[in-house]
This record gives C-alpha cells, sequence and structure tokens, in this order.
C-alpha cells in the first residue's frame, strides 16, 4: 500500500487498490508537476528519498490515519527521480464505507508527509537550480 | 566505534558523497558527531540549522543522546514530498 518508484503512476491503479465491495467512497488526491513557484518557472524536478526510512514514516502515518479513522483504508504511491511538468508526482487514496472520513483522513496524510517523509525535492528553473525547504 | 553517516539532497552535495564511515571516540553523542562532519566538510556548517538527524531511519532531537557503535546516522535537509 506504500511504494515509492522510479517508474509513471497510474492514480486509476492506486485507487484500485481500496477499493471494495464495503466501500462507499474514495477520495484521490493526485499531486502534479506545476510549471512555476512564485515567479520562477520550473523545468522539472528531481526527487531522492531516504528510501527505507520513507517507507517506515509513510506506514507510521498509515498506521496513524487508521487509528484516527477505523474503517478507511489508504494507498500512498509516491515518484523519485526526474519528473517534467504535468507528471504525477504523488498519488493518495483513501477509502471508507462512508464520504466524510475519507476527506479528512487523506488531508491529514499529505501534510504528514510533508512534515516528516524524507523525500527531497531539487526544482530545476529556468534561472538555476534550489532544494525545496532551502532556497527561495 | 564506527557509525556510518548517510548524507542526502542538499548534505550530500555539500558532503561531496552520498555516505561513509565516521570513526568517533567511546561515548561519543550526535552533538560530536555533527563537529566532527563540519570539521570534515567545512560546507555543511550553514546547513546544520536546517537539518534533522535520524538514527537508525528514526528521527532524534536530542543531541546529547549517546551514539551506539555501528549505529546510522542520516542527515535530513528540509523534506518537500509532493
Amino acid at each position: 500500500m506504500v511504494r515509492l518508484t522510479d517508474d509513471p503512476l497510474d492514480p486509476a491503479a492506486v485507487e484500485a487498490r481500496v477499493r471494495a465491495a464495503d466501500r462507499g467512497a474514495v477520495l484521490t488526491f493526485v499531486g502534479l508537476v506545476r510549471d512555476h513557484t512564485g515567479p520562477h518557472r520550473v523545468e522539472r524536478l528531481e526527487y531522492e528519498a531516504y528510501r527505507p526510512m520513507a517507507v517506515k514514516v509513510f506506514e507510521g502515518i498509515r498506521g496513524e490515519v487508521d487509528a484516527r479513522w477505523p474503517g478507511t483504508r489508504i494507498a500512498i504511491h509516491h515518484r523519485l527521480g526526474r519528473l517534467v511538468v504535468g507528471e504525477v508526482a504523488v498519488v493518495i487514496a483513501v477509502s471508507a464505507p462512508h464520504r466524510a472520513e475519507t476527506f479528512d483522513a487523506c488531508r491529514y496524510a499529505i501534510e504528514r508527509m510533508k512534515a516528516d517523509v524524507p523525500i527531497f525535492k531539487k526544482e530545476i528553473r529556468g534561472d538555476g537550480s534550489v532544494w525545496v525547504g532551502l532556497g527561495s | 566505534m564506527q557509525i556510518e553517516v548517510l548524507y542526502f539532497a542538499a548534505a550530500r552535495e555539500r558532503a561531496g558523497t552520498g555516505a561513509e564511515a565516521v570513526t568517533l571516540p567511546e561515548g561519543a553523542t550526535l552533538a560530536d558527531l555533527i563537529d566532527a562532519l563540519t570539521a570534515k566538510h567545512a560546507p555543511l556548517e550553514p546547513l546544520w540549522p536546517h537539518v534533522r538527524l535520524a538514527v537508525d531511519e528514526a528521527f532524534v532531537s536530542d543531541h546529547a543522546a549517546p551514539l551506539k557503535d555501528g549505529a546510522t546516522v542520516a542527515l535530513i535537509p528540509p523534506v518537500s514530498g509532493g
């Protein structure tokens, strides 16, 4: 249910992992490579990860989601390597018997990922490159 | 004792390597490791305020914590998944 991959992501395939007959709702968040950051034009992104720890932290987040919203199911796939504008960087799919908890659980998982999962992103811009979180 | 040090992202670029073994005296702490790595790789110095440390794949915020022989310590610059 947690996967780091150098291959392109297919949101439908991630969503399929949490679908089941007892699920009345599936919410799928798809994070894309954007063509700008503030005034800077972005050409591509380069992601790297501390892979074993990233998987561990993602699994911990899945456990937290399960404890807070029992009955939800969550799959998280993150792309690594070089990505160009428009490509899918991350897919988080959450299912539940009813819709309400899918929104809360998905938002929680994304914010936790942004805070603690050791994945790093370099923006290759028209006017140079910067590690996100360090540069301007 | 021997510590395996892993560098990622900006830390990897500044250290000029992704991984290396560092030998420290018995009883050394994370703070001692930071000093040793700064002495070895001066470009790391301005990065420390932005770096979290992970010991054996878990974040450790207490830099006074003693290290164990064979531990793996990773320098984790700001994360930016998604």
